[in-house]
């Protein structure tokens, strides 16, 4: 392979990789948007996602098979019911914290990401579940670059997913309201928005879209298991602090960036494989210390 | 303006806008040592920013401020309260769940220097601070006069109180100049009537130099030796009670405001 | 308690003031849970003559259970520093305990240093640390150092991993036991004594900082930074000095794990043990000395009772954790009376 297929080879991995961050990335933004709130049990509920997709095509796999078809069915299940546990996190956790100190938040939501990635301990052992399907590994050759059916249509799913959020988010009431509420929750109130309801949609659909990602993940790995979420879930975060932490598009963008940066940092020497997950966090430490609002975040009043 | 040198706070020029819109617009003006002035104007006129802008809460785009010659912009908040000037707030913002004497202690921080390892070892110099920490804070409740409260958490005194507890929290920084943000807000008359009192008390008895904002233009009236008018974040006058009491300019800005009746 | 004693009377005799002192956080408030200050010191007595004269009674498996709770004790009151007083969230601190276990395994192994010797390197290699991750990061917003920390932590265990120096993923075994005076420091018992003394003297640090201008300048940062800073207060230094502090504490723990286990490996200072440490702190109450103690109590000795439940220990953990944050987030040690 010369050094051009090596490079192409990569931004397909790249943007395999990117498609996953950027569909986690999407829920911690918009719940960021909403109620200024790291949650930091995203990354568990993409896990979650992961497993009642597996839960849902053990089920029916028998019906209408393992392939493609299937697993976009169960991946819908698992939004739906991904969504609502979304939703119930949302009533039963944060919402009665709104109001305290955000050092006790934080630590509510890192305490709900210990419930979720332990009950799933709990339930698997702590081991890895393998994820069946009849997925081929056929795919076109384009140059010394091959690309498989998989990534295509992952990738595919995940950009037609980020289509639909970005026309809910710009065309519907409840987007525009969602948007509004990030901006200025107090004036929405004014303004007879039901805020706990723009709320309980964005957690809706933050979590299934972290669940869809999930169920691709799984389907495309090959397996689950409790503490999948932990690096996607930092990894997801670094994608959307690099889009500036609050933005959509800035989600989508960082996590493509991201799963590219990753992708050809593997291939500078010294760096190698081993050390991606160093060089992934010392790009979110850097992102944060010198640029916190991103590429695409506004910029806060400037407080000395 | 009764020459430059003579001020301990002088602003020149002062410019400060937040995404393009103009807070404070050119603002010069300046407090004598040993004075008490006041800073007036109608409702969103500037007066916190510029509060903010002394104390090096907010950063002027232009201008100059400076604390007896030195100068103050660039400065980060705590520098400028070491280099003495102490302020209060306009909404209370006393430390919750600490005691009376814990907040004013506070006052005391930048006055000392034991760190760590001197406290963990106990050292006698540390000793001898904590205790020296203690007696001045308790002296500056002493003067306030609610020294009996020492004990009880803060934020569960009375209001007014509570205000007091804020203005000998900022007198135990040992300041050149205190600047009051709406002292009065919220007292009852007998309490505006003892914090008259207690302003002039501070620049009498301690030499400290007094700036405040304030709503309550009898008090105003009363306590201030100069008064400076913002409006719009502009400095529209400045001069003694009754000349300000006099000037169409004022009138004019105050004009449909429920100040306006008491200035008149 | 004899370094308690000596301060206090050295405090009586130069204080020629006879005005009653008046309580103050730290060890005052401490005594206010027994009530006069003679009950409090007779209560602490009783506590230290138990810890001193418990190997005679207990067996070797409680002994080692009981010197790893106490080694927990001294990490939760190095976090609690950072955590509880100055409110800031840190979820690395296990990278500040690996700090320690790590200096003080390379300089005895591979360099074939003195363990004594190898403490102040260790302490100074954690206090640079916690200036490096403290340094660029504390003026960013809370939920973002969490993030950073959590960040720092992970890339400490993976260079650890990665790394030669440090025994790659198999870690560093065969590390020395300490000698002191001809004595070896190597049975269960030895060490149960060691991890006595540091606790106390953990227990003893924290009361005193509490105490204290630096303590007290925690507390203000924490409940009101802008406040804070306008009483002249450097919040950046403010909390730098925490970290710093709970990286020492950490370092500590670390370097006499490190001797006592005499092997270390990267798990050892995993996310997991972070959020155990915190776990701890969070559930016996933040900021509060007593609390954190009865929280690192809880977090050692709470999966030795539910060993029957196996896999759902950690979730009954979790479980309580959230519990706590919704209904008790002050810790289930009684806050302070007025």
């Amino acid at each position: 392979m010369t050094t051009f297929d090596i490079l192409a080879q990569q931004l397909v991995n790249g943007l395999v990789l990117g498609s996953f961050y950027a569909l986690v990335a999407l829920g911690y933004t918009m719940i960021f948007g909403v109620i200024k709130l790291l949650n930091f049990a995203h990354g568990d509920v993409y896990m979650i996602g992961g497993f009642v997709g597996f839960a849902v095509l053990s089920l029916v796999g028998g019906l209408v098979g393992t392939g493609w078809g299937g697993i976009a069915l169960s991946m819908f299940v698992s939004m739906i019911a991904v969504g609502f546990l979304g939703v119930v996190i949302e009533r039963i956790a944060y919402h009665p914290m709104l109001a305290a100190p955000r050092l006790s938040i934080l630590i509510t939501a890192l305490a709900v990401s210990l419930v979720l990635q332990n009950s799933v301990l709990a339930l698997t052992g702590g081991e890895f579940t393998a994820f069946r399907t009849n997925l081929g590994f056929g795919g076109i050759a384009l140059g010394g670059v091959f690309i498989t059916y998989n990534q295509m249509v992952l990738v595919g799913m995940a950009a037609i997913l980020m289509l639909a959020l970005e026309t809910f988010v710009t065309r519907t009431q409840y987007g525009r309201a969602m948007r509004a509420v990030s901006i200025d929750k107090d004036m929405c109130r004014l303004m007879g928005i039901d805020v706990t309801k723009i709320i309980a949609v964005t957690f809706l659909i933050g979590s299934a879209l972290a669940a869809a990602a999930g169920t691709m993940a799984g389907a495309y790995y090959g397996s689950i298991w409790y503490f999948m979420g932990f690096l996607i879930g930092l990894k997801a975060f670094t994608a959307a602090v690099i889009g500036g932490i609050g933005s959509i598009p800035g989600a989508m963008a960082g996590g493509l960036i991201l799963g590219l940066l990753e992708a050809f940092g593997t291939q500078i020497p010294f760096i190698g494989s081993e050390w991606k997950d160093v060089f992934s966090f010392s790009i979110l430490i850097l992102v944060l210390v010198f640029k916190p609002t991103g590429l695409f975040g506004k910029s806060e009043v400037e407080r000395m | 303006m009764s020459g430059a040198q003579k001020m301990l706070l002088n602003l020149s020029d002062v410019r400060l806008s937040f995404a393009g819109n103009t807070v404070l617009d050119h603002v010069s003006f300046g407090v004598a040592g040993g004075s008490i002035a006041s800073l007036i104007g109608p409702n969103g006129a500037g007066k916190t920013s510029l509060f903010n802008c002394i104390t090096g809460f907010y950063r002027p785009q232009s201008g100059s401020i400076t604390l007896g010659g030195e100068e103050l912009l660039r400065r980060k908040p705590h520098r400028v309260t070491q280099m003495g000037i102490a302020r209060t707030f306009q909404n209370l913002r006393l430390f919750r769940e600490m005691s009376v004497l814990e907040n004013v202690m506070a006052g005391q921080h930048c006055r000392t220097r034991a760190g760590a390892i001197s406290a963990v070892l106990r050292l006698p110099s540390q000793q001898r601070e904590e205790r020296e920490i203690r007696k001045a804070s308790e002296e500056c409740l002493d003067f306030v006069g609610i020294l009996d409260e020492a004990d009880r958490i803060a934020t569960t005194l009375a209001y007014g109180h509570q205000r007091r507890v804020e203005i000998a929290r900022a007198l135990a920084t040992q300041p050149k100049l205190l600047l009051l943000d709406e002292p009065a807000a919220g007292l009852n008359a007998g309490e505006k009537a003892t914090l008259i009192d207690l302003i002039r008390r501070i620049r009498d008895e301690r030499g400290v130099a007094v700036l405040l904002i304030e709503h309550d233009m009898g008090l105003v009236m009363k306590v201030s030796e100069r008064i400076s008018v913002l409006d719009h974040g502009a400095m529209i006058s400045e001069g003694r009670p009754d000349e300000i009491r006099a000037d169409p300019k004022v009138i004019e800005a105050y004009l449909g405001q429920d100040e306006a009746e008491e200035l008149l | 308690m004899l370094p308690f004693k000596t301060a206090a009377r050295r405090a009586e005799a130069q204080d020629n003031d006879p005005a009653p002192a008046r309580p103050l956080a730290g060890i005052t408030q401490l005594q206010q849970w027994f009530g006069r200050p003679a009950t409090f010191r007779g209560a602490m007595a009783g506590i230290v003559l138990l810890l001193i004269l418990g190997p005679f009674v207990f067996s070797q498996y409680i002994t080692v259970i009981m010197t790893n709770a106490l080694l927990y004790v001294v990490l939760c009151l190095g976090l609690n520093v950072v955590v509880g007083k100055a409110g800031l969230l840190d979820l690395g601190y296990a990278a500040f305990f690996a700090v320690g276990a790590y200096t003080t395994g390379i300089l005895t192994l591979q360099f074939g240093w003195n363990f004594w010797a190898s403490i102040p390197v260790a302490l100074v290699a954690a206090a640079i640390s916690g200036v490096i991750i403290g340094g660029p990061t504390l003026r960013l917003r809370s939920d973002y150092l969490a993030i950073v920390t959590l960040g720092f932590g992970e890339i400490v265990r993976f260079s650890a991993r990665n790394l030669e120096i440090t025994g790659a993923a198999s870690g560093l075994s065969g590390i020395q036991q300490p000698r002191l005076f001809g004595w070896t420091i190597d049975s269960a018992v030895d060490f149960y004594y060691v991890f006595v003394v540091l606790a106390i003297g953990a227990v003893i640090a924290s009361i005193r900082l509490s105490d204290s201008r630096i303590g007290r300048a925690w507390l203000y940062v924490r409940h009101d930074e802008d406040a804070a800073e306008a009483m002249g207060i450097n919040r950046v230094a403010v909390k730098l000095a925490a970290y710093v502090t709970g990286a020492i504490y950490g370092a500590i723990g670390g370097i006499f794990f490190a001797v006592n286990l005499g092997a270390i490996s990267p798990e050892s200072f995993s996310f997991e043990q972070s959020v155990l440490i915190l776990m701890a702190v969070i559930l016996g109450g933040m900021g509060k000395i007593p609390g954190v103690i009865l929280g690192a109590f809880i977090i050692v000795l709470g999966p030795e009772l539910l060993r029957d439940l196996g896999e759902l220990r950690l979730l009954v953990f979790a479980i309580g954790l959230l519990l706590i944050m919704l209904f008790r987030p002050s810790g289930i040690w009684p806050g302070r009376t007025q």
